[in-house]
């Protein structure tokens, strides 16, 4: 356990690193001036070397990728002051710390995931199980035809709707923003309640079907028979039996839905004009903000790298024939 | 043409004895196809202490019968119906509550594959326990030393570390020890193996069916024994019922179907199986075709397409006309007696050697 631990966030580290070169090194195959850009037109030629030595890009491109990479770690001095670790450099156009800029954004993208994952799990895998557990009746065909429709649709398209019925031709809602959590937590729900909401509708449309067939195709297994043909009580095979199995591709996809929505939601965030993590990622790479996407980037892959881990590691929980070594 | 009447398919080979008698089975599965005839018409009885034997080939009904025996098909895909009395209780109405009551505690199932019938996400101990408690009502503590007790019963080393082990962790014959010792639990009346040796070793499977005997000579239960193996089959079974396209097509005891088969497909079953000592050169007689849709079964006889000896049955009886089962020792054709003793002994004899 603690040896797969280890040797899986050794992995980690190292593909954090990979896509951290990748990244760097593709941006400066981008025939661009930073300093230039972080300049603006009418800028004198020395400006643009006093610019050019306060970023660094006066320096060797593999000296410049280390002191990056380094500063992760260890942080790092700018000219305008020290950035602490993690660091992960200065915005090219705001001249902020990236750091600083993903964490005054996370807070938005994390109660938007978090939200959504209460509502979508709760209904959805609750839907689901109904469905199977009713599975044939008029009930199965109502959830399963409406969870057909409803996961295809989008946010882009379902969030206008949405918004234009709340909040601008009766105004029973406000415009959605990010209120912080710890100043009034109520606030913070009603303020998100129609973005969690349209995320929630498309999301639990998606694990109603997924919860509803591996039920279905666990109903079937053998071992579940044999369950019932032990005399044990149907409710309890379709909890204990037949539930277990299906946790596992459950969780395999829940991980994934996660790590991508605590990257950021891009299409979510510009449907509903809030400023969060994906967003940012847009932003700085319209602007060519090298840092800024840099470290979006690998903020997303952390996401995704620890739940990962985090997915193997129930896996092992669920199915005792997985061992973790 | 087909022509049946309602009562042909009820003869009642009843003995007063009968612990498990089924009439006129038919279990009947709608599909996208049509209506599958899975099992259509059967009838059978189990004393205690006795093993009966059904064998057939795949699809021929013999696991389809004994799930309906636990009642244990989908009600909203299937349809059974006929009578199946259990000690007197007709099984097919009762309540879904009573049939788990029954289920694991009167009437117990050993399934073919045991790496598949076990659940992979919990220990085999909680699996043996569970139905224990259940059934009896019985503690943590009480249905942990059945388990244990079972466990040994069926040759399972240190059966006391082995109840915390996944099945998993089990070898292929340990794990059908677990199964069995899973379905004894209880002290079942009724135990149905449905082939329980199939997916396991030849040295394996010796052993089981050893166990499986004494512990029936212990615990007096009476055995539904399903197989498509012949040669297991006269080691373990008392009665044999030779089933085809989900109807019985003979039935006698182990001894008079296997010495003196009488019907066709009986003889192709027995002329199929190779045998040990026989020449290398010599050619197996496999039955010709294979079996039949059970979505539209063959007019007549169902096994007629595939029957070497129509032309000795005059007219087009066989595809016309449904040969019946007589009550007791019979078989299902329409090959009259004298008919059957002489292809027997001058055809297929000598290939069985």
């Amino acid at each position: 356990m603690l040896q797969f631990l280890i040797r899986r966030l050794t992995g980690a580290v190292v593909i954090m690193f990979l896509i951290g070169a990748f990244t760097f090194f593709l941006f400066y195959t981008i025939p661009q001036d930073f300093a230039q850009l972080s300049c603006g037109k009418n800028c004198s030629p020395e400006n643009i070397a006093v610019i050019r030595e306060n970023l660094g890009l006066d320096k060797p491109i593999t000296t410049q990728f280390w002191e990056f990479m380094r500063g992760i770690v260890a942080g790092r001095d700018f000219a305008v002051g020290h950035c602490a670790a993690p660091c992960l450099g200065q915005s090219f156009s705001t001249g902020d710390f990236v750091w600083d800029s993903i964490m005054d954004r996370f807070p938005l993208t994390l109660s938007l995931t978090v939200g959504a994952l209460v509502i979508f799990l709760v209904i959805g895998l609750g839907s689901g199980l109904l469905a199977a557990w009713k599975r044939g009746t008029a009930l199965d065909k109502a959830v399963s035809g409406a969870s057909m429709v409803l996961s295809s649709f989008q946010i882009y398209f379902l969030g206008p709707i949405v918004l234009g019925l709340f909040v601008y031709s009766t105004g029973w809602m406000e415009n959605p923003k990010y209120v912080p959590f710890l100043d009034n937590p109520v606030d913070w729900a009603v303020a998100l309640l129609i973005p969690w909401a349209v995320m929630a509708t498309i999301f639990t449309a998606q694990y109603t079907r997924m919860s509803r067939s591996t039920m279905i195709e666990q109903l079937q297994e053998e071992h579940v028979r044999t369950a019932r043909a032990k005399g044990m009580p149907q409710r309890y095979v379709f909890f204990r039996y037949a539930w277990r199995g299906s946790l596992a591709p459950i969780v395999t996809i829940l991980g994934m839905d996660l790590s991508g929505l605590l990257a950021g939601g891009v299409v979510t965030e510009f449907t509903f004009d809030l400023a969060g993590i994906g967003r940012l990622a847009v932003e700085s790479s319209l602007t060519k903000d090298l840092p800024v996407t840099m470290g979006v980037m690998l903020f997303g892959a952390f996401f995704i790298l620890v739940l990962n881990i985090i997915v193997d590691l129930a896996y092992a929980y669920i199915d005792p024939r997985v061992r973790l070594a | 043409m087909t022509t049946l009447t309602k009562t042909e398919d009820t003869p009642a080979p009843t003995g007063p004895e009968a612990f498990l008698s089924v009439r006129d089975l038919r279990v009947r599965f709608s599909t996208e196809d049509g209506v599958v005839k899975a099992v259509d018409g059967l009838s059978f009885d189990v004393e205690r202490g006795k093993t009966l034997g059904i064998v057939g080939e795949s699809g021929s009904g013999k696991s389809v019968t004994n799930l309906a025996v636990l009642g244990l098909h989908n009600p909203q895909s299937s349809s059974v119906t006929g009578e199946i009395l259990l000690d007197g209780k007709n099984l097919i109405a009762a309540s879904e509550k009573e049939m788990e009551r029954i289920r694991g505690n009167r009437a117990a199932m050993i399934f073919q594959d045991p790496l598949t019938a076990l659940s992979p996400y919990y220990t085999v101990g909680r699996q043996l326990a569970e139905p224990f408690r259940k059934h009896t009502g019985a503690s943590r503590k009480e249905a942990k030393a059945r388990a244990i007790e079972m466990l040994t019963k069926v040759g399972i080393p240190q059966p006391a570390l082995r109840f915390d082990d996944y099945p998993h962790q089990f070898s292929g014959g340990m794990r059908q020890r677990a199964m069995i010792a899973m379905s004894l639990m209880c002290n079942p009346d009724l135990l149905i193996a449905d082939e329980p040796t199939t997916a396991l070793d030849v040295t394996v499977q010796a052993q089981i069916l050893d166990l499986l005997k004494d512990l029936q000579q212990e615990f007096g239960s009476a055995i539904i024994f399903i197989t498509h193996d012949l040669g297991v089959i006269a080691n373990m079974a008392d009665d044999l019922l030779v089933m085809y396209a989900g109807r019985a097509v003979e039935r006698g005891t182990v001894r008079e179907v296997l010495q003196q088969p009488k019907h066709p497909y009986t003889w192709g079953l027995l002329s199929s199986m190779p045998r040990l000592g026989g020449d290398i050169n010599e050619a197996l007689m496999p039955i010709p075709g294979s079996p039949p849709s059970l979505l539209n079964p063959p007019s007549g006889c169902p096994f007629h397409p595939r029957c070497a000896f129509t032309e000795k049955v005059d007219g087009e009886r066989c595809s016309g006309e449904r040969p019946l089962l007589a009550e007791g020792r019979a078989a299902a054709c329409h090959l009259t007696p004298e008919q059957k003793r002489t292809i027997f002994i001058d055809d297929i004899k000598p290939r069985l050697g």
